[in-house]
């Protein structure tokens, strides 16, 4: 963290707060607003408290605003927002249209807006500084490359346990792990179902494919969309007599902490992780944006980590079981 | 086989078996136009096959049939109805929450561009409607109208799709006298303007009201037909029955007056606003009380009272002495009374249940599900009231749907007499079933009565109810306007009650 | 309404039997079982065992179907129950932990009689509230995690095994007998099939049809607590946003597959359990096919349909004419 630039942009923002509103004294903070989809899931709740605690850190006065699901809620949240004249607007939107009128107020208002985690429709492009989101192709390449790294020249077969039908994180977490395992000839996969991104749809996918593929033996690696889906793989692997982990190798992504856990058990091996903290590089990016106007790249990518055994999960673990997963 | 020009409709050799079981061997029917006809026989005896052959809802095995000399064979109920056969059923085919206009022109709405003209429709609506002689708004639900203007409405329906032969099915089983003479008013009219209706009815009362001729069915088969002028009662009721109904049910037989034994029931100022006004009423044992009245009169609601099927709001009961209060037909059942409600498809028959599973549901009903009778205890109790009341067939484990009309009534009566009731009520135990099943039915009614139960029945059957009621009381407007007892009872005492006219009507 | 001579489900036993075989068909495999760590392991056993929680399911549903009514919120009490036992499973003895979640499955149940029974709301409304409110709950509950446990005894109920048959295959089982003895032991059943044929009627028999509202729709509710329970211990925690989800739906059509007609009225409770198992060979067997998952719903469709026309007595009159006439020729 670039703590020169913090302190600088904290001062200025302070400066320009303090002339622009005549606020108090103590104003040296900015404000920042973020409408907040809801708490759908674990990794979601998760980013909401990566995102407190990193504003925190940034001394940042954060204001999250729960939509519960709905973009009328949103919609409200921003309006709030621009009224309390925020210094920018965080927004995790729940669809992909339909903010062009609320987004051009923000503008109007000079208020920047940054999205996370999810884009909108291309026609908005104009009406937001920058969207930091992950890149779910990358994610599912980085795993491949993984298993091709991994397996070395020896013959592997793979089953892949496919997110939700029609699900753009399931079509482009298949699309990067066949572009990741594009050059091993080696390297195939034999079978591939839906689990619905769910842990008990894993386990009876995965129970099916032991049987299918002969008690498991032809199988020498699972690739799951997510990690619920590898958890509940993992745990009709251990039914079927079979041993995770070193009969059959396992990645997946999200990196949830459940995972880590059954990494530091030896049951699982790789994960990817869909990082929570897309605030981060978002927070950093407004504080040079209000400091010194560097206009940030309209994409931020946040990395697409892997984690093997290797990287002490057991501690990650233990990081992170409270962000809310 | 006539052949004049006169002869409307002509069905040859008609006959239809269901698996080998022959329900129509070989029935000839000629109807003429402007003819009233009548189309009777016991329940079994083929009349609704004939009609469901004859309009293409069942397919004929054999048999020839010529409209106008012309031969036809429709093979649904719609295209008889546009080859100008048209049917109404006893229970109307319509739809009772749509508007009357709306149900007079289902399918054939005015349209303009495609949008349907309501107005226009209302209107037309009016003018046929004013053709019966009625004048009602047309754009209320057709459920909001009695039964009888309801099927006056289908009636209309069936006329103005240019029938030429209308078949009406038991259209007065649910109208009282005044209705039915409102239909036979519109029958006569639509007869002089040439139509040919073939009406199916068991009242043979109104069969010598209204019909030219006769045609009896028995057993299947043709059991003959002709000018009502020609088949005096007494025949007709022979060619239906193959026999001569018994004496019994037309006499008054002499009875011992029972009206000195300790009352079962009491009610004062028993009532409910809005459906009967408080009447008093007493019940002994081995006394029949009969509720005679026009349907709407308030009987059916006096009777339901007394089971707790509606809560009075006023009155005292008292059963053996003691008072109670009688909230729900369970209650009533533990004070030993039986219900069996006069609308014996949609309040008494579960239809796909088999006959002796509705012959002990009251009695489980009232041991409770954690007593239940067992298989053999049912079996038992099913063979023996089917045993006695000759329930036909004596299959146990039929489903009582299948049963004809005067079959399931009798199942009722075994529901109700397997619980060995103290107090039996009968609304209209007659209705709609066949002749031979009266006779049965009202036997049974005197017989009980001798074994000391206590019976209140209502019954239209006024020459029915003069032959076993030891008092009958006549209601009027939802109240209780008259009482007779022993020797006054007679069908002209009760008639001149009822049509009293009230002190304020013109 | 059609009246039916009692039905002795040759058409459910076929459609079942057909299924399992086109299963071997695409997966020779199928019917082979063998032991593994002192449980019967195998495609048919999977069949068994992943066909509880919907069979759990069906065992109330049959009940509240034959009764004119429909209970849509038994998807979601299962994730309340499941959200329930995991979150006490380890902090809390086993007969505690249950005694919460069928609890709280006889509460639901409760709720949706007395909505339907007393307040005489249409039962597809009365249980949608829950339906929706109940994943909700669930979620409150589980404060929108998984919420995963270590408890090896109530572990036991998911992936256990009793005399090598998986636990939740002997659950269902004994819920089966249970629900059978509670029904045809006693005059329930009869007291079910006459309100369901006609409600009227059997009130003015003297038939508590109110009571016995309450009651079927409690059964349903305990039904789906143990669905709950079986499905969170199976994956060794609660997910409330996922688990039973739709489920609800393939119980009615167990339930409508086991021809029980929603209608009402004459039922038959093993039927229903068969229709849930043909649901699950059929979605084991598109599994073990290997066909791409965007078929699978095509496929499952299909088949419904299929079974569903197999059961239809015009069909099947029209099949028995062709029967006839291609009997006929030389």
């Amino acid at each position: 963290m670039n703590f020169k630039t913090l302190l600088l942009a904290t001062a200025l923002s302070g400066v320009a707060a303090g002339a622009l509103l005549s606020a108090p004294a103590q104003a040296a903070e900015l404000t920042i607003g973020f409408s907040q989809i809801g708490s759908e899931s674990g990794w979601r709740a998760a980013e909401t408290t990566v995102s407190k605690s990193e504003a925190k850190k940034r001394n940042i006065n954060f204001k999250i605003a729960d939509a519960q699901q709905k973009q009328e809620n949103q919609i409200k949240a921003i309006r709030s927002f621009i009224a309390q004249g925020v210094d920018a607007i965080f927004l995790a939107p729940v669809v992909a249209t339909g903010w062009d009128a609320v987004l051009k107020e923000a503008k109007e208002a000079q208020i920047p807006v940054v999205l996370l985690d999810r884009d909108i429709d291309p026609s908005g492009k104009e009406l937001y500084l920058t969207a930091v989101t992950s890149d779910s192709v990358a994610e599912g390449k980085v795993a491949g490359q993984w298993l091709v790294k991994t397996v070395g020249s020896k013959p592997c077969n793979v089953v892949e346990l496919q997110g939700t039908v029609g699900a753009s994180v399931a079509t482009n977490r298949k699309k990067g792990f066949e572009d990741g395992i594009a050059g091993a000839s080696n390297v195939k996969i034999v079978r591939s179902q839906t689990g619905d991104f769910t842990r008990a749809k894993g386990k009876e996918v995965m129970e099916s494919f032991i049987k299918a593929e002969g008690g498991g033996k032809n199988i020498c690696a699972v690739y799951a969309h997510n990690d619920d889906m590898m958890v509940g793989a993992i745990q009709a692997m251990k039914e079927a007599g079979l041993k995770p982990g070193t009969d059959v190798l396992t990645v997946s992504i999200d990196a949830v902490p459940d995972i880590f856990k059954a990494m530091a058990a030896g049951e699982a091996n790789a994960t990817v992780e869909l990082t929570p903290n897309m605030a981060g590089p978002a927070f950093d990016a407004i504080i040079a944006y209000k400091a010194k106007g560097t206009v940030p790249p309209k994409w931020i990518q946040t990395e697409s980590k892997l984690y093997t055994q290797a990287d002490n999960p057991k501690a990650i673990y233990e990081s992170k079981k409270d962000l809310g997963y | 086989m006539p052949n004049d020009d006169s002869i409307l409709l002509s069905l040859t050799g008609f006959s239809k078996a269901f698996a080998g079981f022959v329900a129509l061997d070989h029935v000839d029917f000629t109807l003429r136009r402007g003819e009233i006809h009548a189309l009777l026989g016991e329940n079994g005896a083929g009349k609704s096959t004939l009609i469901k052959t004859m309009t293409g809802v069942v397919a004929r095995d054999a048999g020839t049939m010529r409209l106008d000399g012309v031969e036809i064979a429709p093979r649904s109920a719609a295209e008889a109805t546009r080859m100008g056969i048209a049917t109404v059923y006893q229970e109307v085919n319509l739809a009772p929450n749509l508007s009357v206009a709306q149900n007079l022109f289902l399918g054939r709405q005015p349209t303009r561009l495609g949008l349907v003209r309501e107005r226009e429709m209302r209107r037309r609506a009016e003018d046929l409607l004013a053709g019966f002689g009625l004048s009602i708004d047309v754009a209320a639900p057709l459920e909001s109208y009695s039964v009888a203007i309801q099927h006056i409405v289908a009636i209309a329906r069936a006329v103005d799709q240019s029938a030429r032969v209308l078949i009406l099915d038991e259209p007065t089983a649910s109208l009282d006298a005044h209705e039915v003479e409102v239909l036979f008013g519109v029958m006569r009219q639509l007869a002089a303007r040439g139509i040919g209706i073939v009406f199916v009815t068991h009242f043979l009362d109104q069969v010598y009201a209204i019909c030219d001729r006769i045609t009896v069915l028995r057993n299947g088969r043709l059991a003959g037909s002709a000018p009502v002028a020609e088949l005096p009662r007494l025949d007709l009721v022979r060619m239906m029955l193959g026999r001569e109904l018994s004496a019994a049910t037309a006499q008054r037989p002499p009875r011992a007056p029972a009206t000195d034994a300790a009352p079962l029931a009491a009610f004062e100022s028993f009532g409910k606003a809005g459906t009967v006004a408080p009447f008093d009423l007493t019940l002994r044992p081995g006394h029949v009380v009969g509720l005679a009245g026009l349907l709407g009169s308030g009987r059916t609601e006096t009777v339901r009272l007394v089971f707790g099927a509606d809560r009075a709001d006023c009155g005292r009961a008292e059963v053996g002495g003691q008072a109670v209060v009688i909230a729900s037909p369970r209650e009533a059942m533990r004070l030993g009374f039986g219900y069996c409600p006069e609308e014996r498809k949609t309040e008494g028959i579960v239809a796909e249940l088999t006959v002796r599973e509705n012959i002990v549901l009251a009695l489980q009903a009232r041991r409770g599900a954690m007593h239940p009778l067992s298989r053999r205890e049912q079996d038992e109790i099913a063979a023996k009231f089917i045993r006695l009341l000759d329930i036909r067939p004596p299959d146990p484990e039929r489903p009582i749907g299948l049963l004809s009309g005067g079959n399931q009534q009798k199942a009722l009566l075994a529901r109700w007499l397997a619980t060995a009731p103290r107090l039996l009520i009968l609304d209209e135990p007659t209705r709609g079933i066949d002749v031979g099943a009266h006779a049965e039915i009202i036997g049974l009614i005197r017989d009980l009565c001798a074994e000391g139960m206590a019976l209140l029945v209502v019954s239209s059957e006024l020459e029915e109810i003069v032959t076993y009621a030891d008092e009958v009381i006549v209601l009027r407007d939802r109240a209780h306007v008259a009482q007779l007892t022993g020797e006054a009872i007679s069908v002209p005492a009760i008639l001149a009650a009822i049509a009293e006219a009230p002190a304020d009507a013109a | 309404m059609a009246l039916r001579l009692p039905r002795i489900g040759t058409s459910q036993v076929a459609a079942l039997v057909l299924i399992l075989a086109a299963n071997w068909m695409v997966s020779p495999q199928f019917f082979d079982i063998r032991m593994q760590d002192g449980r019967l392991f195998g495609s048919l056993i999977d069949v068994l065992n992943r066909g509880a929680p919907v069979a759990l399911l069906s065992l109330g549903m049959v009940l509240v179907i034959a009764m004119r009514g429909i209970d849509l919120s038994v998807g979601a009490v299962m994730a309340i129950c499941g959200a329930i036992a995991a979150s006490l499973a380890d902090s809390h003895s086993l007969p505690v932990v249950l005694a919460a979640a069928l609890g709280a499955g006889l509460a639901c149940g409760l709720w949706n009689g007395l909505l339907v029974a007393v307040l005489g709301i249409q039962p597809i409304v009365a249980t949608l509230i829950l339906m929706v409110a109940g994943r909700g709950i669930a979620q409150l509950i589980t404060e929108g995690r998984i919420v995963t446990f270590t408890s090896p005894e109530l572990a036991f109920l998911g992936s256990g095994s009793v005399l090598g048959l998986p636990t939740p295959v002997v659950l269902t089982l004994g819920m089966l007998a249970l629900t059978l003895l509670v029904v045809r032991g006693t005059a329930l059943g009869l007291m079910i099939e006459a309100t369901g044929g006609n409600p009227r009627a059997s009130a003015l028999a003297g038939v508590g049809t109110r009571v016995i509202t309450v009651a079927v729709y409690m059964w349903s509710g305990l039904c789906a607590a143990l669905a709950g329970i079986v499905a969170a211990a199976d994956i060794l925690g609660a997910d409330a946003n996922n688990a039973g989800l739709w489920l609800e739906l393939d119980a009615i059509l167990a339930v409508v597959i086991g021809g029980t007609s929603l209608f009402g009225g004459r039922f038959s409770v093993i039927l229903a359990v068969v229709g849930a198992l043909i649901i699950q060979a059929m979605n084991t067997g598109i599994l073990l096919s290997g066909f791409p998952p965007e078929t699978n719903l095509v496929v499952k469709a299909l088949v419904v349909l299929a079974v569903l026309l197999a059961q239809s007595p015009r069909l099947g009159g029209f099949l028995a004419g062709l029967g006839v006439l291609f009997g006929r020729r030389p």
